[in-house]
């Protein structure tokens, strides 16, 4: 595993324009967390995971690993069977985007990302700011009017951004947002994000099934290994935040991949642990 | 694009019109006697010359269509509302709606001519067939909400109230206007049916007794003059709950894309 280097946190905190906060301080930790279905699955096993504020963290594995599941219980939408989810930090304020955009088809851009605002309390006018500003973030500022049918692939997603954008959250999960986008979009999307999370110095917990996104968008990655779903391998980004295209052509660029790589398919080889063979 | 649509509308007239002539033309070179089939061109004139019973005939049945088509709106509509809300009462009830749907209007007609008057009858069996439709339609929709958008109101905390009313209402309106669409001409077959059931005269006779009537009286061409109304009312319904549906979801429902050749 790489050695992480101090120096390369410095030079990022020296050249960001991100204020350089206490970047290390646990937003959340998992403690030994477990999750079995009502149907029997053991989605997960004993788990220990700290988030950290300000970093971007990728859960890496193939499916059926519980990445996703890990995000559901972050964002209290399930509960884990065993173990605990600990929030150290008093405000957690969540922003959740899916895989799909998962747009509201009867509301135009506006007050899709109005939404969160909305449960909150605030009136279309008290919010207008915000959304707008939001809007600006994920640049679509202009298409507040829109429907979503009218709106390409890549654009739903960035709307889908805006709206979890909305609530500026501490904390924002993303369950393999890029998967159905093309390549093209993908990469474009992936520059943005970087972008958008420096500006912000945003904490971010991304799902993914990818390699090279996984570098490329991470200070940290955790592999993890299905039936039952667990961590097996971390893996450090070093590289300075935010990254660009010269990035992905530099040889700590390829050599992260390899050794992700060789972390994943380790994971994919290794028997579960305490020898089991896991009940799918 | 205006050419095409110009040809969209010219060709189904244009063959309505011939069929008329032929029908016309068929009548008049066999000599075939108005009381075996009237001419179209002598049906347009009873149409006029009977007016008066007609008009009457057709303000009742239009009338006891819209009270049903109305009072199963709304009925069925809350229905679905109380159905989604609270799921044990949806188990306990559905089957009695399945009964009453999966029965025959035309036998249940003559027992509720025992306890109502005709008129409350024809009434109550173009609600009971009208009402499922929009019943079964609403309530699949409003279960029918993407999952992740209910994780999304969920994450938010939203209260059960805001989710129906700002998530389920909206996804469940497309399915809403297509259990309109078939409660609307449901709702006129229904009181026709229950019309010839009940068979009731005088003040509060429907247009489907003035063709019971005519048919005793071998006034074949009112009774074809009573069926063109009753067509055209049909139409008036179909096009009013599609124009209503197209208002309501052409801005974002795929239902209403028109897509381009």
């Amino acid at each position: 595993m790489a050695a992480p280097l101090p120096a390369a946190r410095a030079v990022a905190n020296a050249t960001g324009d991100a204020p350089s906060a206490p970047a290390r301080e646990p937003l959340a930790r998992l403690a030994q967390v477990g999750k079995t279905f009502q149907n029997g699955v053991e989605a997960l096993r004993a788990v220990d995971l700290e988030i950290r504020r300000g970093e971007f963290l990728s859960l890496l594995g193939p499916s059926g690993c519980g990445k996703s599941t890990i995000l559901r219980l972050l964002a209290g939408l399930a509960n884990p069977s065993l173990g605990r989810i600990d929030w150290p930090a008093t405000e957690h304020d969540l922003g959740f985007v899916f895989q799909e955009p998962t747009l509201m088809p009867w509301a135009n851009v506006f007050d899709n990302v109005w939404l969160p605002l909305r449960l909150q309390g605030q009136s279309r006018a008290t919010a207008r700011p915000r959304v707008e500003e939001a809007l600006a973030q994920v640049g679509l500022s202009g298409f507040d009017r829109a429907y979503p049918r009218e709106l390409s692939g890549g654009m739903k997603m960035r709307a889908s951004i805006a709206r979890a954008l909305a609530t500026r959250p501490a904390l924002l999960l993303m369950d393999e947002p890029f998967a159905a986008l093309d390549e093209i979009t993908r990469m474009k999307l992936n520059d943005d994000l970087v972008a958008l999370k420096c500006e912000l110095n945003a904490t971010v917990v991304f799902v993914t099934h990818s390699v090279f996104e996984s570098v490329y968008l991470s200070d940290r990655i955790v592999v993890m290994a299905p039936r039952p779903g667990r961590v097996v391998a971390e893996v450090a980004v070093p590289a300075p935040q935010p990254r660009n295209e010269d990035f992905r052509l530099r040889a700590e660029y390829a050599e992260l991949c390899r050794e992700t790589s060789r972390a994943l398919h380790r994971a994919m080889g290794a028997e579960p642990a305490g020898g089991e063979t896991g009940s799918q | 694009m205006n050419r095409d649509r110009a040809i969209r509308t010219l060709l189904p007239a244009l063959a309505f019109l011939a069929a008329l002539a032929a029908w016309e033309a068929i009548v008049r070179i066999n000599h075939i006697p108005p009381v075996i089939l009237p001419a179209p061109s002598l049906i347009g004139a009873t149409l006029v010359k009977d007016w008066p019973t007609l008009s009457g005939s057709l303000v009742v049945t239009l009338s006891i269509t819209l009270e049903a088509l109305v009072a199963a709106t709304v009925g069925g509509t809350l229905l679905a509302l109380l159905f989604a809300q609270w799921r044990p009462l949806e188990y306990t009830f559905f089957p009695f709606t399945v009964i009453l749907q999966v029965t025959p209007v035309i036998a249940i007609a003559p027992l509720l001519l025992v306890y109502l008057t005709p008129g409350e009858a024809v009434l109550v069996c173009s609600f009971l067939v009208a009402f499922f439709p929009i019943l079964a339609n609403t309530s699949l929709g409003l279960t029918s909400v993407d999952h992740n958008l209910l994780d999304l109101f969920q994450m938010y905390r939203a209260s059960s109230w805001r989710q129906l009313l700002w998530l389920r209402i909206p996804a469940a309106l497309p399915y809403f206007l297509g259990g309109l669409r078939i409660g609307g001409g449901l709702a006129l077959i229904g009181a026709i049916v229950a019309e010839i059931a009940a068979g009731s005269a005088g003040e509060g006779a429907g247009l489907a007794f003035r063709i019971v009537e005519s048919g005793y009286r071998l006034n074949i061409p009112r009774m074809f003059a009573a069926l063109v109304l009753i067509s055209v009312s049909g139409v008036a319904i179909f096009v009013c709950t599609t124009t209503l549906s197209w208002l309501l979801l052409h801005r974002w429902h795929d239902s209403a894309r028109r897509r381009e050749p």
